[in-house]
Formats: structure tokens, sequence, C-alpha cells
């Protein structure tokens, strides 16, 4: 309250053609503060980020630097006065290794040559600093996720960031590297930076905010001190209506086993997975990322070399060897990587619906009418909001892109649906849309496998999880068993049938 | 809902310039074409600009689809070069057997399909299964047919039997109605392309391929086969143009098809194909053949720029039409 405001936005519209996405929206960064900038997708978050930073300009309305009205011409303005801003997709050169990035386009120099020793020195600081061990000659393109998460952190630290803006910064981490990254934050902010950042995991809000502002539909509907705002107001902020259901009430009773899988060995990823899944019924799957989820699941539907002693589907042996095998047998696997294996972002929404199940659109020629009138009934059953139907998809918000997505897996009607994190990235209203789908899915006689990170969601959602932990079933859940504890026991390795093993 | 769709229709029937732009350099050269010269309009210079296109057009037919499917093919020049020799070899070597008829023709264009196939599906597979680059595949297999059909040829030319070759000539000489065969062939291969990539499966899932092949490849798109298949017609297309090839000169030699593989993909891209990708269309590379024809025999017809700069208003119309692509893709 008292804190010194660095950067301000006063009433800033910003249209794209004749639609207007933010509708005067004010915002306080403070010196030494974390505002938490949250909304659902679409909400209008990340153009709101992208002004602060320079990336675009807005349609009218001030820009407040330290009291003084700045206008960034581009991103280089942005970052000279000091602000410096962390992309969801990374900004890192992928074949530059970590210390050359961190000094992209600022490297040191002594007299015409690169001044290495002093950058390598340089570097280890800060990358001590966010207690990211990779070493400064590892090529970006070989890091994960979340270390790649650190080096950029490391490179805002390396240009004295007086303002720091992330996108979903944690979306990507595991809940350690998440409180790394917090540590660093507070660290940063206690030397008086200013952070903004988003998120759409609410327990990392209330815990790192001291200032929650919730965008809706491009407006300011609630700014106040986080003190001020539970999660569950938070939630109702941003969505407009209570969210207290998230999850559909578990109301499966699960039929006949529609598949049975034994000894599913994925070379490399996943060793002896075996597992039965019944009709009506929400298998979830968890883990910790690198446990060989994804990786047994694509190898089940012919997405990758696997082999396996017996697959059943339906009673009957099947043999699965590429993905038409697994669509001709009812089983369809929803990738959690929708921007690079879901959806062709350059092309249009009728064009993805229908790519998966294009034979059922025609013969040798496809029957457009038909198309269109799949698209018309997906964004009426799926919700799906887009400005233009002719737009490309790589425009659409990431929730709507979900959904579009789940669409397209469901024109081809499988049986078995395998969703691989079906609500990553995307906002609570969303997300219990999806939730409510799969549900409805289940109840309908279908078999639903969710693979999920967040034990909230697979918890909630499921009937019966199971945990994976380095490429092996490592134990399955139901009714009363089901709790944190016990899946983050199973997931490390601490339960009880593992423990003799160990022993 | 009905009224919203055919609003956004009608929006999207608006042309843009990765569009109009093609269109109006074509209608822009026959202007000038008609401008410069009276006899440019006349039906000689049009069916002779249109047959002369009909080699290249037939091969970037092919090459469109490769493209769009995020491939590249240089080996089209020398393969028809090849397929060229291999054809006039096998014709002149049957003679005394067959005779001067039908068949004989027949086992020709017989030869340069399957020879076209053969040569298209080796491409593909070293692409596809071995996993090797388009680019260094197609440069070997460049190399080879051409230094093949110079070593068939000993250094020399292979010329067709003289029987054979009037026999064979009304093959490109003549047609139906006044048509002359490679334009109707042309015409035949261009309907069927355009049907392929804009209306079938499979122009869709080219698409889908060079737009994101992991996407293609989890939405259930056989990537390597469309891939192949894709490497497999533009190998049939070499072994039509071929056909119609041969009895225009009724030899073959080192220097047959030179360049082709150039003029076919420029055409391609003047069309306004993505050369990345994802995105191609069959009648913008008509035009764009069409617009480098017409270039060349402009040059030709008047004495304004020297012939010998074809060359390089062909290299700015090629510059030209991606930026200005580009900007329209900016805009839009």
């Amino acid at each position: 309250m008292t804190a010194e405001q660095v950067l301000c936005l006063r009433d800033v519209r910003k249209s794209f053609g004749p639609v207007e996405v933010l509708h005067g929206v004010n915002l306080d960064l403070r010196a030494g503060e974390v505002l938490a900038l949250i909304g659902e997708n679409g909400a209008g978050k990340s153009t709101t980020m992208k002004i602060l930073a320079g990336y675009q300009p807005a349609t009218s309305g001030r820009i407040l630097l330290e009291g003084e009205e700045v206008t960034f011409g581009s991103l280089h303005d942005g970052e000279e006065a000091g602000i410096v801003m962390i992309h969801q997709e990374f900004n890192l050169a992928e074949q530059l290794t970590v210390e050359q990035n961190i000094f992209l386009g600022r490297e040191l120099r002594r007299g015409p040559f690169l001044d290495k020793r002093k950058m390598r020195e340089l570097t280890r600081g800060y990358l001590d600093r966010v207690n990211c061990r990779v070493d400064p000659d590892t090529k970006v393109s070989a890091l994960s996720n979340s270390d790649k998460q650190m080096v950029e952190i490391a490179k805002a630290l390396s240009r004295d960031a007086r303002v720091l803006i992330m996108d979903e910064p944690t979306a990507v981490l595991t809940g350690s590297e998440t409180e790394v990254l917090f540590d660093q934050v507070r660290r940063m902010t206690a030397q008086g930076t200013a952070v903004l950042f988003t998120s759409h995991k609410l327990g990392e809000v209330a815990e790192i905010a001291d200032h929650v502002t919730v965008l809706r539909d491009g407006s300011v509907v609630h700014d106040d001190r986080a003190s001020e705002i539970t999660e569950d107001g938070m939630a109702t902020a941003m969505v407009g209506r209570d969210v207290s259901d998230l999850y559909p009430a578990k109301v499966g009773r699960p039929g006949e086993v529609m598949l049975s899988v034994r000894g599913l060995t994925v070379p490399g990823h996943a060793r002896n997975v075996g597992f039965e899944l019944r009709q009506g019924e929400i298998l979830g799957v968890a883990g910790l990322i690198g446990a060989g989820r994804t990786e047994a699941f694509e190898g089940l539907c012919g997405l990758r070399p696997a082999s396996a002693e017996r697959i059943e589907i339906a009673g009957r042996e099947v043999t699965i060897k590429k993905p038409r095998d697994a669509l001709d047998h009812g089983l369809c696997y929803l990738t959690e990587d929708r921007k690079l294996r879901g959806l062709l972002l350059d092309k249009t929404m009728r064009v993805n619906l229908t790519l998966q199940a294009l034979d059922r659109f025609g013969g040798w020629m496809i029957d457009r009418a038909a198309e269109d009138r799949a698209l018309d009934k997906a964004i009426d059953e799926f919700d799906i909001r887009a400005g233009r139907r002719t737009m490309a998809v790589g425009n659409l918000s990431g929730g709507n892109q979900q959904k579009l997505l789940l669409a397209k897996i469901m024109q081809s009607e499988p049986a078995i649906l395998i969703a691989d994190e079906p609500t990553r990235g995307i906002d609570i209203g969303t997300k219990q849309q999806i939730y409510a789908f799969l549900r409805d899915l289940a109840a309908k006689g279908h078999a639903v496998v969710v693979i999920s990170s967040e034990m909230q969601e697979v918890i909630g959602l499921a009937d019966r999880v199971l945990v994976m932990r380095t490429g092996e079933v490592a134990g399955t859940l139901t009714g009363d068993e089901l709790t944190e504890d016990a899946i983050v026991r199973l997931a490390v390795g601490l339960g009880a049938n593992d423990k003799e093993k160990v022993a | 809902m009905t009224a919203e769709t055919t609003n956004t229709r009608a929006r999207r029937s608006l042309p843009s310039m990765s569009v109009l732009g093609p269109i109006v350099a074509l209608v822009v050269l026959v202007a000038i074409g008609a401008m410069m010269n009276s006899n440019f309009l006349g039906a000689a210079n049009i069916t002779n600009v249109l047959a002369r296109s009909a080699f290249i057009g037939i091969i970037a037919v092919g090459m469109t689809f490769v493209i769009t499917a995020g491939g590249l093919d240089l080996s089209v020049g020398s393969m028809a070069a090849f397929i060229a020799g291999l054809m006039i070899l096998v014709m002149n070597a049957a003679l005394p057997s067959m005779g001067v008829g039908v068949p004989i023709i027949l086992l020709g264009m017989l030869v340069a399909v399957v020879a076209g196939i053969l040569a298209g599906l080796l491409n593909g597979f070293l692409i596809t299964t071995v996993g090797i680059e388009a680019f260094i595949v197609t440069l070997g297999t460049m190399g080879i047919y051409r230094s093949l059909v110079t070593w068939l040829a000993d250094g020399g030319t292979l010329s067709l039997d003289f029987g054979l070759r009037t026999f064979y000539r009304p093959v490109y000489f003549e047609g139906i109605l006044g048509i002359s065969w490679p334009i109707i062939v042309f015409a035949i291969v261009v309907i069927v392309g355009e049907l392929l990539m804009s209306r079938a499966r499979f122009g869709r899932h080219c698409a889908a391929i060079g737009s994101n092949e992991a996407v293609a490849h989890y939405s259930n798109v056989d990537v390597n086969r469309t891939r192949l298949l894709t490497y497999a017609m533009l190998g049939l297309l070499v072994g039509v143009a071929t056909i119609m090839y041969v009895p225009r000169l009724g030899s073959a030699s080192a220097s047959t098809g030179l360049l082709w593989e150039l003029e076919a993909i420029a055409a391609v891209i003047i069309g306004g194909t993505v050369l990345k990708g994802g995105f191609g269309r069959v009648w913008g590379t008509v035009i764009g053949v069409l617009i480098l024809s017409l270039i060349d025999n402009i040059l030709n017809l008047t004495d304004l720029v020297s012939p010998y700069l074809n060359g390089a208003i062909q290299g700015v119309i090629i510059i030209l039409a991606v930026i200005l692509q580009r900007e329209a893709k900016a805009k839009g």
C-alpha cells in the first residue's frame, strides 16, 4: 500500500481488428511485491503482460513507469527500462549453451574478444542463486522444462530486472521446483523487484502473492491485497459463478472389463505395465514427471514402438502396431501437448476437428458440408469460443484449443478414451467443463483413462488411481485409500509393497 | 447460425493478396505481351506457349504435393533425362522384333511410367524409411540420373530411330480439335491434381504433414506412406511429361531436362505454395508455370530486353512473389 508503484497501467484498452479484448485495465506493480494476475484463458492476461513488457502497444490508455508516462516502441525499450518477461514457451536459443543464452545479446568482452572467464563466473553465480545445478556448457535443447525455467530466471537475474513478469512459470514445474522458484521470487522482492506472475494453481497464488488482480473478459473484476481473498473467492471472481463443485459426483458403477493390458513394455520408458479398465469407469494415472505414464499409453496406442504380452479389448485379444489399429478397436489417445502434437496451429478449426477421423467425412473426396455440420455441433457441445471460424487455431486461447482438441478426438467416437493431462494450462471454468464431459462420457458406458500430474485432479475425478514409478506400476488405489499422501508414497517408492523390495 | 456461417464464408471468399497476386501478375504479363506483339494472342503462339509449359507444368503439379507435405525433389530434371534415354534405348532395341506401330509406342510409355514410379519410390524410400533429408537424397539422385543418361549416351545424344520418330511425332504435335496432346494431358493432370489437393483426403493429409508432422502422426495420418506416395506420384508425372517430351525432339542427352527441377519448384512457389510445407494449391502452380513461360515467350517475341536476361527476370519474379505473399500473411 505504501510501497512504491513501479509500473502501472491506466485505463488501457487493446483491440485486435474490430474486437476489443481489454476494456480499460488498471494495474499497479509495486516494488518488493508479488502481484498475481489471474483469470480464465482468454480473459486478457497474456495481452496485459505483453503490453507491460513492450511486446505489443496498447490501443489506448497510459503506461506509467515510476509515475512517468512511457511508450515502449519495442521489446528492447522494455528491457532497457528493466522490465523482463519470461514466456510460458521459453525464449531460449535451443542450440546455444546455458551460458551463451544468459549473455545472449549482451556478451561481455575484453577488447575484441569474449570475456569467457568473467561470463562463466557470473553464470555460475546466477545458477547457484536459483539452485540450478546444470553445467553452463549444456545445450539448452538438452535441458528439462524445469531447468529451462531456472535458466530463464537466471537470465532475468543477470539483467537486474526491476520488474519481472512471469507467464505461468509453475505450469511445467514439480512441487519442489516450484518451492525453489518461490524462494527466489521472495529473495528478489526483498531486494525491491516488482514481480507479476500468472498461474492457474490458486494454491500457489495464495502462497506467494501479496496482491491479487483478477481479470474476467478483459476487465479487472477484483483488485485487492491477497489476504483479503480466499482461493474460493478467486475462483468465483475468475469464473463469475460458483465453482465449488469443480469435480462431478462419482456415480460410476463400473461394468464389464473393456480393456485389459498385460506386460506392456515401451523400451526405455515403461516395463511390464498391466491393468484393467472397466466400462463406465474413470481410471486416474498418477506419478512423477518422467515416470513413463505418457510413453506407456502412447505405446499402447501404437504411437511409439512397444510390445505387450496380451491386450484385450471387450474380451477379445487384439494387436496394436500403429495408431490406425488402436482407432479401429475404439481406443483413442488425447495428447498432453496440444500445441506440438495435438493441433495444426496454422489451420482452421474445421481442418483440425476432422483430421483424425477424416475417413468419416466422405470417401476419397472430403464432404465439406458434413465437416461444417460437425464443427457446428462441436462448437455447441464443447462450448468453444472463437472469434471467427476461419481463424487459425493458434490464435485461440489455451482453453478453447483444449476443447477443440477434445472435440477432435471425439470425432472418432472412441469406446476407450485416454486423456493425457486434459486440463494442463487451462482455466478453472474450462477445467470444470472438461471434468463434467469426461464423467458424462464414462456414465454413457465408455471407459476413460486420465493421466494427470495434478493430484487434486486425479483424486477428484477418478474412481481408481494407478500410480506409476520409474516405468512400472507402483500400485493401485481406490476408495478411502485415495489420498494425496498415498499417491506420493507410491510415486516416490515408499509404498508398502515397495518397501519389501527395497529391503 | 446459418446467417453467421454464410457471412464468414462471404468474408473468406474476398480474395487476399496471396490469391490475387499471381493472377494479377499473369494478367499484366498477358497485357504486356499483347501490346508488344500482335502475334502474341494468336492461336499459334498460345498453343506453343501452353505446349511448352506442359512438361514443367505436369512435373510442377507433382512437385506441389511433395512440397506441401514438407518435402522437396531436386532430381526431377535428371530423372526426366534418364527416363527419356531409357525409353529411347528400349524402343530402339525392341524395334527389330516389334516393328513400327502402336505396340512399341505403348511399350515406351509403359517403360517411362514404370521407371518414373520406381525412381520416385526410391527417393521416397530413402527419405521416409531410411530417414535421410529430402534435399540430400534428391541432390544425390539428381547427380546419379544425370550421370547415367550421359553414360548411356556415351557423352553424346541418344536418338530415336527415324521411322519410330515419325510415327511418334503426333503425340507432341497433334491432338484433338486443334488442341495438342501435351495441353490435353496437362489439363487433365491439373484438374485431377486440384481435386486431389483441395477436396480429397490425400491433399488434406499432405498439408497436415507439412504443417506439423507430429500432429499428423498423432492424428492417425500415416506420415511415411503419404510422403512416399507424393514422391511416387511425382515420379509418375515425370514419366508422363517425358512421354510427351520424347516425340518433340526424338532424342535425349546430358542436357535434356536441365534445370527443370528449379523451374518446377519456382512455379510452385510463385503459385503460393509454402516452401516449408503445410499449404499448397495446384491452380496456383499452373499460374506460376504460365508466368515463367510467358516471360520467356515475351522476351523472345520482342527485342526490348535481351532473351539472355530471361533467368534474371524470372529470379526477380520468384523473390517478389514470396515477398508479396509474406506481407499478405503478416497482415492477414
